[in-house]
């Protein structure tokens, strides 16, 4: 097989760090290569590089594509050749319609004029090749994630695509839209395109991958070819550079309490779509010192509930009862939810966890303002104190409490929240996605901490969509699906297959 | 590793940055105040020292007063990420409603003061509900409201002019307060407060930062830290010095100087004001940390309608009569004091003393270009390209920190 890319010595320098360090990457013509390493290792950075964001002679090295070497001096320098990227946030406009986002900066016109018909008929042709089965006229908003992404990957098609780069492309999507992608790029393998998968699932990178190259803190690290098999430990270990014995804390022996907090029949509608129910007469407990996991696929309705739960932030027409320490509460708004013992970590930090712009000193106290203040005046000092205290105790990297949050790594941000949480000091947390989009290191000291926070008696909610991590780090699991809870068990008994299986067979009775 | 030096200091480190790289990273917050004193310094030579005469000085307060007050409310509304384009209508209507209960009615002037206020807390909180409950677009609740309103003010006065006002009333504006140790050719108390309220401010900050630098958190560098505030408490002292020179203190310096007090207490060191950056900062983080972002928008809206009121009467109370053109474009004024003073046009920054500063620029440059005799025309031109040049200067700034 050919090489259709080879990245040579490629050395990139920030002020005060260098990013990458003579990195090299070889991609041979119609492969799948797999792109891993945690977060800050220098995937995206290479990726900036091989598709011109940095432009040529901002870095040192050698990009070789179809033969001959090559120089971008912009993004449109690389796609003019058949390199486009698919970023992790989509680049689409959400109001516009699919034909429209295919062709945006692409449009088919003549003379400046567009050519509504032949958009059409081409979009038509791209969406079947994605296996996209929607009317092109259709407004991009109402797709869900999945479909929009391979709209993305309908858009790559239609500037001819010979390297297609995706940059986590299943972060967020689905299991089921997941495996979809998947089965298109190998499909798309199949008829001769070659694609580079940058991903932190290594389940997916094992399962479609020709070739994997492990970059860590900046230098090629491993170059492991899938044609042999490969073990996902060995992926793991060539990331983190040290093997990882345990991906989860152990869970000791702390028996739970009494329960701490009880759902009974609690219902959520759609707030724009009042006859759909999106949480469906659930009921469930959730212990002292337990940690509980939910398990379902996206969608269904796992946020929807604990959001409808805390303050009722979301939906409308809510019903059900709720007792926390065994008396009736009311959870009617926040700050009620929250003087209740509630907290919520919200599976979007930056939308709904952060305000980024300010520092850490001032986002941690946010949720219990009146903690550190006296007669409503803010005690700076005491602030100051605090926001440290948790700096340390949950080890966030920063030059300071004065650092901006917008300016910390995914895992740092987390643990920012989790801080806040922390301070207001709840008897239940409910963790939405605690981990998305973390690297390894830092998701073993989010398990610590949440482990840690059980042994001291807290009732402890995990929403996720990765089973491993919810085998892994919780004591008993409900499984959700379509708004209802289709099934319970100790995690003990637990496996993927057998929560799966459920997921699926309640999905098929109804 | 950074656990080191934090483990020493317990709070973060408190590196001993050069001076330089101070001044760097806190260059907007030293930048307007240097600006307005370059401005002053300007404006001082080029008017042959007309300009901080004590008469001109008492005058540049007076003339300002109301916007500075309309400041102050409209730093909060931007802070939380709205706007609010009502208030040069808000302030005219107000001056007529008080011109129509006081000159018409002969309601007693207090009486009418405080109905006043009342009613433009209420017109602020009428607005605010749409804001606050029901999503509805600031720019476009409040554009609505500027209409509306500029167009009762024209019914209420009938197109007329309505005055004078009892001289009571006049006093609000134009009175002074009354020298009680009955200095001859010099008013002492207004001297005495000014020096006083100097003393205050220096020794508020100087136990703020020992507080700080006992407690390890990062401080500025002494030579900063010095000569910042000895610039204040020398500036404060040689105005109430030329104040004291002329008739002293005017009952609106007093009010201005409490309200800037407050507000800047309120936004600096209360939860409210914690709150309010959180919601202009991200509204959706804010109320699912149990801030009820809904009650404090509707609050900064109804404080904006009751501020522009007391501007009204200010303004009225100045002019002596309410005219059916008060307050036109006056709302410009005040959004350009704000957005000098360093707030962000997306809401979660800004302060109260930077919107004030921001306002005597704009203040300064109307004043001493009127001294000057530069028309009206290009006294426009340049104030505007002042304000592009402060965001342009703010947005730089922030994409290279």
């Amino acid at each position: 097989m050919s090489i259709i890319l080879e990245m040579r010595g490629i050395t990139k320098e920030f002020p005060g760090v260098k990013a990458l360090d003579d990195v090299t990457l070889s991609v041979a013509e119609g492969e799948i290569h797999a792109l891993v390493g945690e977060n800050g290792a220098g995937k995206s950075t290479l990726m900036k590089v091989l598709s011109g964001v940095y432009p040529d002679g901002s870095f040192d090295g050698e990009i070789v594509y179809d033969g001959q070497p090559r120089g971008f001096r912009s993004i449109r320098d690389s796609e003019d050749i058949g390199i486009i990227i698919i970023h992790q946030e989509l680049a689409l406009i959400p109001l516009l319609s699919v034909a429209e986002n295919i062709f945006l900066g692409n449009e088919r016109a003549a003379k400046g004029i567009i050519d509504w018909r032949e958009t059409h008929d081409r979009a038509a042709e791209l969406l079947a090749r994605v296996g996209l089965d929607e009317n092109p006229e259709t407004i991009l908003d109402d797709l869900g994630l999945g479909k929009q992404q391979l709209v993305e990957i309908a858009k790559a098609l239609s500037k001819n695509v010979r390297l297609l780069i995706l940059d986590e492309p299943t972060s967020s999507l689905n299991e089921d839209d997941s495996a979809k992608l998947l089965d298109l790029l190998m499909d798309f393998r199949d008829k001769g395109l070659t694609s580079i998968l940058i991903s932190h699932k290594l389940n997916e990178v094992s399962k479609v991958a020709d070739t994997i190259t492990v970059l860590r803190d900046g230098a090629t690290v491993a170059r492991m070819n899938c044609a042999d098999g490969v073990d996902e430990n060995d992926i793991v270990r060539n990331m983190v550079g040290r093997a990882l014995e345990d991906r989860y804390p152990p869970k000791g022996d702390a028996r739970p309490g009494d329960i701490a907090m009880e759902v009974r029949n609690w219902s959520v509608h759609h707030p724009l779509h009042p006859e759909r129910r999106v949480v469906d007469d659930v009921s469930f407990h959730v212990r002292k010192g337990e940690v509980l996991g939910i398990a379902g696929l996206m969608g269904a309705g796992r946020t929807e509930l604990a959001m409808s739960l805390f303050g009722r932030s979301y939906g409308r027409d809510i019903s059900g009862y709720v007792a926390i320490n065994g008396a009736s509460a009311d959870l009617s708004t926040v700050r009620r939810a929250i003087n209740a013992g509630l907290a919520y970590a919200t599976e979007d930090r930056k939308t709904y966890g952060l305000v980024l712009d300010d520092t850490i000193r001032r986002n941690v106290p946010m949720a219990d303002l009146p903690a550190i203040a006296r007669n409503g005046i803010v005690d700076r000092n005491r602030e100051a104190e605090v926001a440290s205290e948790y700096r340390k105790k949950l080890a966030i990297k920063s030059s300071s409490i004065e650092q901006a949050t917008v300016n910390l790594s995914g895992g740092n941000q987390q643990k920012v929240v989790l801080s806040k949480w922390l301070f207001a000091d709840p008897e239940i947390l409910i963790l939405d996605e605690p981990t998305r989009g973390i690297d390894v290191g830092a998701k073993y000291e989010i398990y610590t901490v949440i482990r840690d926070l059980a042994a001291q008696g807290k009732a402890i909610v995990v929403i996720s969509s990765e089973l491993p991590e919810l085998l892994g780090v919780t004591d008993r699991l409900y499984v959700m699906n379509e708004g209802r809870f289709v099934g319970e068990m100790p995690t003990g008994e637990a496996s993927q297959e057998k929560i799966m299986s459920m997921i699926v067979k309640s999905g098929e009775v109804a | 590793m950074t656990d080191t030096t934090t483990q020493t200091t317990g709070r973060g480190e408190s590196p001993q940055k050069s001076g330089w790289q101070f001044l760097k990273g806190h260059l907007r917050e030293y930048g307007i105040l240097i600006a307005l004193v370059v401005i002053m310094a300007f404006f001082q030579v080029a008017t042959g020292g007309i300009l901080l005469k004590p008469v001109n000085l008492t005058n540049l307060i007076l003339q300002n007063s109301y916007i500075v007050i309309m400041a102050v409310g409209m730093l909060l509304v931007i802070v939380c990420g709205h706007i609010d384009l009502s208030v040069g209508s808000v302030l005219g209507f107000i001056g007529a409603l008080a011109a129509v209960m006081i000159v018409n009615w002969e309601i007693p002037w207090l009486i009418a003061a405080i109905l006043c206020l009342a009613a433009g807390a209420a017109i602020g909180a009428a607005q605010g509900f749409w804001v606050a409950y029901f999503r509805i677009p600031s720019f476009i609740v409040t554009l609505a409201g500027m209409l509306v309103f500029k167009g009762l003010t024209l019914w209420l006065l009938a197109g007329q002019s309505v005055g004078p006002f009892p001289p009571e009333f006049r006093l609000i504006s134009s009175g002074f307060v009354p020298d009680i140790f009955g200095g001859e050719n010099l008013n002492l108390l207004s001297l005495f407060a000014g020096v006083a309220v100097a003393a205050l401010l220096l020794w508020l900050a100087i136990r703020t930062r020992a507080r700080q630098v006992a407690a390890g958190a990062e401080a500025e560098p002494f030579a900063f830290f010095a000569g910042r505030n000895l610039l204040i408490f020398g500036a404060l002292v040689y105005m109430s010095w030329l104040m004291a020179d002329f008739r002293g203190l005017p009952n609106v310096f007093i009010v201005m100087a409490l309200l800037i007090a407050i507000y800047s207490f309120l936004t600096s060191r209360t939860t409210f004001g914690r709150r309010i950056y959180a919601i202009g900062g991200n509204e959706k983080a804010a109320s699912l940390s149990g801030i009820n972002s809904q009650r404090l928008t509707f609050l900064t809206f109804a404080n904006m309608g009751m501020l522009a009121a007391l501007a009204g009467l200010v303004f009225a109370a100045r002019l002596n009569t309410a005219t059916p053109k008060a307050g036109v474009a006056f709302e410009l004024d005040v959004i350009a004091a704000v957005f000098i003073g360093g707030a962000s046009m997306s809401g979660g920054v800004g302060t109260v003393v930077g919107a004030v500063v921001g306002a005597f620029i704009m203040g300064v440059m109307n004043n001493g270009m009127s001294i000057l005799g530069i028309g009206i025309d290009w006294q426009q031109v340049i104030k505007g390209l002042v304000l592009l040049a402060a965001v342009i200067f703010d947005v730089l700034n922030k994409q290279k920190g």
